[in-house]
């Protein structure tokens, strides 16, 4: 296995007129081919800007690199030109919006716009590209004589199916799924999950699944990122997250979902609200609404501690062992 | 689930534009227009510069249906081989403002920043001035003639398509599916024509309409100024300023040019906005 995607303390501000917005402040984590890496964390906590960094997406001129490398097989995608992301871009890494409704153009027929991305990236006739869009739609559950119908003729978790067909229809390296089944209601989330993981396996492309849901994280992923305040606070896989919480913030989330086999009356909630990313406190971000806050927390920002396998926290009480 | 649909974009407009009676009307009487302007020789029954100097001033009759001009000539043949020179500087003058004026606004709303500011403040510092004057003063530079003439009205109208093709572009650019087409390696010049530009049609479309009216206005004012068409020519606006002198005894030379002009943009208007919602997918039931 080799490393497809590695990030290394990237930071990226948001600058508007009143203030400066840290949105993601030294992530780093990479991605192996054929690995399915979870992206947890609440709304605001920059998965998303994370997401958009990697393809060099960022909204123009407010965001802005502040720092950090990103590689992609070896080559260093903040300082390749336009015209070289752009070959990237659906080929080598693609991505899923959240919203399937606003995502696709509203005068084009479904089967045009899988096209256009194989003819982007791929030197073949209108024909060839047409019959390609035509075979993906049908690898995601679409009858291929729908190809010539507009977005507003199909319901929502189909057009999620278009949205995926586009993103996979030249066979990327890596796709990046933004929240790609909150758009949906409960069945068809299941259904298009069961259809993401078909294909993944099919195509083996390896996966960055962002999402606040931690039970879609367990069905999907090998590995989680826990990300607060643009930071990971804890990093591991599966296994390692779920059965060995330790960071307090992730104690919290897991605290804060029903749990059929506990007999609770209330559920648990984070006490708080995420600190506003354009003034964030010194030390820890999350001291603010941690249980087991001391005054080493409000001074220092702790530093990602391993603790065995490939685990490892964002937190002071680590190194006494455990929470206190 | 319903027949599947087979059509193209363009198919399917047209399905709809069937449905809109006064659209079509609009459509057919435009056709009727053009055909006169291309059969003009087979179906006037004079031709426009044979003069009746011994039949001045008559009142529509048998010989003459809309009657005779203060040389003797015949009205209607006039009208029909004046619906050649009207229409083709409508439809030359607005497609040269709509490339130009379509293209500065698409870079000035896709790019924004300096470019839309220079951009904008050029097309504003235009507007402020009325667009018959700058249409004059485009064609007293360029001199008379008809090609000069389209060019002067063609350049007056490049502001308003900038600014509806900026405003519009303003409005999808930031829409998720822009974002999701650069996402998947499109270029921006592919972006602007292939996903922007269908979606801003409607309103553009409905500008061409008007201002191929507005033009053709303009053309019979310039004309008027002996700027534009020249003397035995016979253009529509023209013939009505020729007629203006008499009105007050032969009032139909000044009415039947009027009336011709008042059809055919009315006709322009009316195709217009059944054009708007039938290419509009959404709309679509």
């Amino acid at each position: 296995m080799s490393k497809q995607l590695e990030i290394k303390d990237l930071y990226i501000d948001y600058h508007t007129d009143d203030a400066t917005v840290h949105a993601v402040n030294g992530i780093s984590f990479s991605l192996e081919q054929g690995e399915c890496l979870g992206l947890v964390g609440e709304t605001g906590a920059g998965k998303t800007t994370t997401a958009l960094g990697i393809l060099r997406l960022l909204p123009k001129p407010q965001g802005q690199y502040k720092g950090g490398e990103i590689h992609f097989n070896d080559i260093d995608l903040l300082s390749i030109g336009e015209e070289a992301m752009r070959n990237i871009r659906g080929k080598g890494i693609s991505m899923i919006f959240q919203d399937p409704m606003t995502s696709l153009n509203p005068v084009l027929t479904v089967g045009e716009q899988i096209a256009e991305v194989v003819r982007n990236h791929e030197k073949c006739s209108k024909k060839e590209a047409q019959a390609k869009a035509k075979a993906m739609l049908e690898k995601v559950g679409i009858p291929a004589e729908r190809s010539e119908e507009y977005p507003h003729q199909f319901s929502g978790g189909m057009k999620q199916r278009v949205v995926i067909a586009i993103a996979l229809a030249c066979n990327p390296e890596i796709l990046i799924a933004d929240e790609p089944t909150t758009a949906l209601d409960v069945t068809i989330q299941a259904q298009v999950l069961e259809m993401m993981r078909g294909l993944k396996e099919e195509f083996h492309t390896s996966t960055i699944l962002i999402t606040h849901d931690l039970g879609v994280v367990a069905e999907m992923c090998d590995t989680v990122a826990i990300m607060y305040s643009g930071q990971i606070v804890e990093y591991g896989t599966l296994e390692e997250i779920y059965d060995h919480t330790m960071h307090p913030y992730t104690i919290g989330l897991f605290g804060s979902i029903l749990d059929l086999k506990k007999d609770v009356d209330r559920l648990q909630p984070i006490p708080g609200m995420i600190p506003d990313p354009s003034n964030l406190p010194p030390g820890c971000p999350f001291q603010t609404r941690c249980p087991h806050a001391t005054d080493r927390c409000r001074q220092e920002n702790p530093p990602l501690h391993a603790v065995g396998g490939s685990h490892t926290v964002r937190c002071h009480l680590v190194e006494k062992g455990g929470m206190a | 689930m319903k027949k599947t649909q087979k059509k193209s974009l363009w198919a399917d407009a047209w399905k709809r534009l069937l449905k809109n009676r006064l659209a079509i009307v609009g459509l057919v009487v435009l056709g009727l227009f053009i055909v006169m302007a291309i059969f003009a020789d087979f179906i006037a029954p004079y031709h426009y510069a044979e003069q009746h100097l011994d039949k001045t001033f008559l009142f529509p009759c048998k010989e003459f249906l809309l009657g005779t001009d203060d040389l003797g000539r015949d009205i209607l043949s006039r009208l029909i081989y004046g619906a050649r020179i009207s229409l083709q500087i409508g439809f030359v003058s607005v497609a040269i403002s709509v490339a130009i004026g379509g293209a500065l606004g698409a870079v000035s709303g896709f790019y924004g920043g300096m470019a839309d500011n220079i951009i904008m403040r050029l097309m504003d510092m235009m507007l402020a001035i009325p667009s018959v004057l700058m249409a004059i003063v485009i064609a007293s530079v360029l001199g008379s003639g008809m090609g000069n003439l389209m060019l002067a009205i063609g350049i007056s109208s490049v502001p308003s398509y900038a600014r509806i093709v900026r405003a519009s572009i303003l409005s999808v650019r930031d829409e998720e599916f822009i974002e999701a087409a650069r996402l998947s390696g499109c270029s921006d010049l592919r972006i602007i024509l292939r996903h922007i530009f269908p979606n801003i049609l409607a309103p553009v479309i409905v500008q061409v309409t008007l201002s191929m009216a507005l033009a053709i206005l303009s053309a019979s004012a310039l004309s008027f100024l002996g700027l534009g068409v020249s003397a035995p020519l016979p253009e529509w606006g023209a013939m009505c300023a020729a007629g203006r002198n008499y009105i007050r005894g032969y009032w139909y030379m000044v009415t039947f040019p009027g009336l011709t002009i008042a059809i055919v943009v009315l006709a322009l208007n009316v195709l217009g906005d059944g054009l708007r919602d039938a290419l509009d997918p959404r709309m679509k039931k």
